[in-house]
């Protein structure tokens, strides 16, 4: 059977942006599943101590695998500690940079601002603007032409996919991105969803990042070796990507557009703690954008609560995989194929903007 | 115009919570602080109209459930992106263990 592919466009000044405003898809109401306040509250609860003990954790693991790489460098002993630094620089990050975004890593403010900025260098995601772009991605979540992180677009392109484990796209995007802003504008896109008062901060940062940049290529000329760009800058980014695009495709690859019920477009998988400390619980990914007030270390919590009414999770990566590829080979020439998670008998899912 | 509203009992709202209010098709969302003040803003987060009262209040905050945009909810100044614009405040008073707003304020 042919199988005529409908063009998509995922612009946010495009015709799919004007058609969701025209559905009500648009800042719409999403369905959440019962759970009460009392309880609610409970899991939203802020704590310093779990987010403290995992940063230094973190930076421990920094430490190691680095200071192991600098002392094996250059010889092939070096190889795996880069593979554990390029994992926690250009993957761990994704999720420092997602939780902290939201404020619910720790407590105290500027513990999250701080480990924000870092997390965000490192994968080189601008942090003004993609505060803006996670907003946007949680109030139209995989909505078409207006949700601006939209990972997988239809019809689906295999070897962009393969790409983004090595991060190209990414960072590619993100450098033209930065010299963008350093030279004081932003492209139309953006301006659709940073605000005025905002803009000042993108420059500014663009042009810190820019300097840093400098100073690590000219210490690397200076040495007269690549070992700085190996610790700092876009090539760790790029060849320790792979574990957060690996668990970043789980959270909608395959599932539905242009829906407002959570649990028909992310999926939760059940992850080792080592990914889990990775990825900071979320894996928990229907539990989170169904209640983002919730820190990363309540999830495990809040997916226990909600189970009644949610799909059945995946039991790890290989068997969200199982669901993904046969999905994603389909989309590339079927678009408007999805997979359709089965909810528990007598669970209604929403399909229909309900204002 | 002056026009004081009675919300709800005292009790009612839990200290460092929040609940919701509706009045002839406005929103208010109401505060009971940890240090046993009432206070009252409007109901629905500047940023992108959700309602407040889902959020989790902490010290003096509030902080909407959609977003983590945060207020400090005794003068409804925005705390940061994403809320830029500050909350409109209602005085609030406490009679006989009634919570009362001035919603002509």
């Amino acid at each position: 059977m042919n199988v005529i592919a409908t063009p998509r466009d995922y612009g946010l000044l495009g015709r799919d942006a004007k058609i969701a405003e025209e559905m009500g898809l648009a800042s719409a109401q999403w369905y959440q599943c019962p759970l009460p306040r009392k309880r609610l509250k409970e899991l939203m609860t802020r704590k310093d101590a779990p987010a403290i003990r995992d940063t230094l954790i973190w930076f421990a693991s920094f430490l190691v695998s680095g200071g192991f790489a600098y002392i094996f460098w250059p010889t092939w002993a070096a190889l795996p500690f880069f593979m554990l630094y390029g994992v926690l620089y250009g993957s761990s990050t994704d999720s420092r940079w997602h939780e902290c975004g939201h404020g619910t890593a720790f407590k105290t403010r500027w513990m999250n601002d701080a480990i924000y900025h870092i997390a965000c260098f490192m994968i080189m995601r601008e942090p003004t603007v993609w505060r803006w772009s996670h907003t946007r991605h949680h109030t139209d979540t995989i909505i078409v032409g207006r949700d601006p992180e939209i990972a997988v677009m239809r019809p689906v392109m295999i070897l962009k996919i393969i790409s983004m484990f090595f991060a190209i796209p990414q960072t590619w995007t993100a450098i033209k991105s930065v010299l963008r802003h350093a030279a004081g504008r932003l492209d139309d896109e953006e301006a659709t969803f940073i605000p005025e008062m905002e803009r000042g901060r993108v420059y500014l940062v663009a042009r810190i990042w820019i300097v840093i940049h400098a100073v690590v290529i000219a210490s690397a000329f200076y040495a007269g070796s690549i070992l700085p760009m190996l610790f700092v800058g876009p090539l760790p980014t790029m060849y320790g990507a792979w574990v957060h695009v690996m668990t970043g495709l789980t959270q909608h690859g395959g599932l539905a557009e242009d829906v407002l019920d959570h649990r028909l477009n992310s999926r939760t998988v059940l992850l080792n703690p080592v990914l889990r400390f990775i990825y900071w619980n979320m894996n928990y990914h229907i539990e989170h954008h169904m209640f983002p007030m919730v820190p990363y270390h309540a999830l495990p919590e809040l997916h226990k609560e909600l189970q009644p009414y949610m799909p059945r999770p995946n039991s790890g990566i290989i068997d969200a995989y199982r669901d993904i590829i046969p999905a994603l080979w389909r989309q590339r020439k079927d678009p408007n194929w999805y997979i359709k998670p089965k909810l528990p008998e007598g669970v209604a899912p929403v399909t229909a903007a309900m204002n | 115009m002056s026009q004081w509203i009675e919300v709800c009992a005292a009790e009612d709202i839990d200290e460092e919570d929040v609940m919701r209010f509706d009045h002839q098709g406005q929103t208010f969302a109401i505060y009971h602080s940890p240090d046993d003040k009432f206070y009252a803003t409007d109901g629905l987060c500047t940023h992108e109209k959700v309602h407040l009262a889902d959020g989790l209040v902490m010290d003096n905050i509030i902080e909407c459930p959609k977003h983590n945009g945060r207020f400090d909810y005794r003068n409804g100044a925005a705390k940061g992106a994403p809320v830029c614009v500050n909350l409109k405040t209602y005085p609030v008073k406490v009679e006989a263990g009634k919570v009362l707003i001035n919603t002509g304020a």
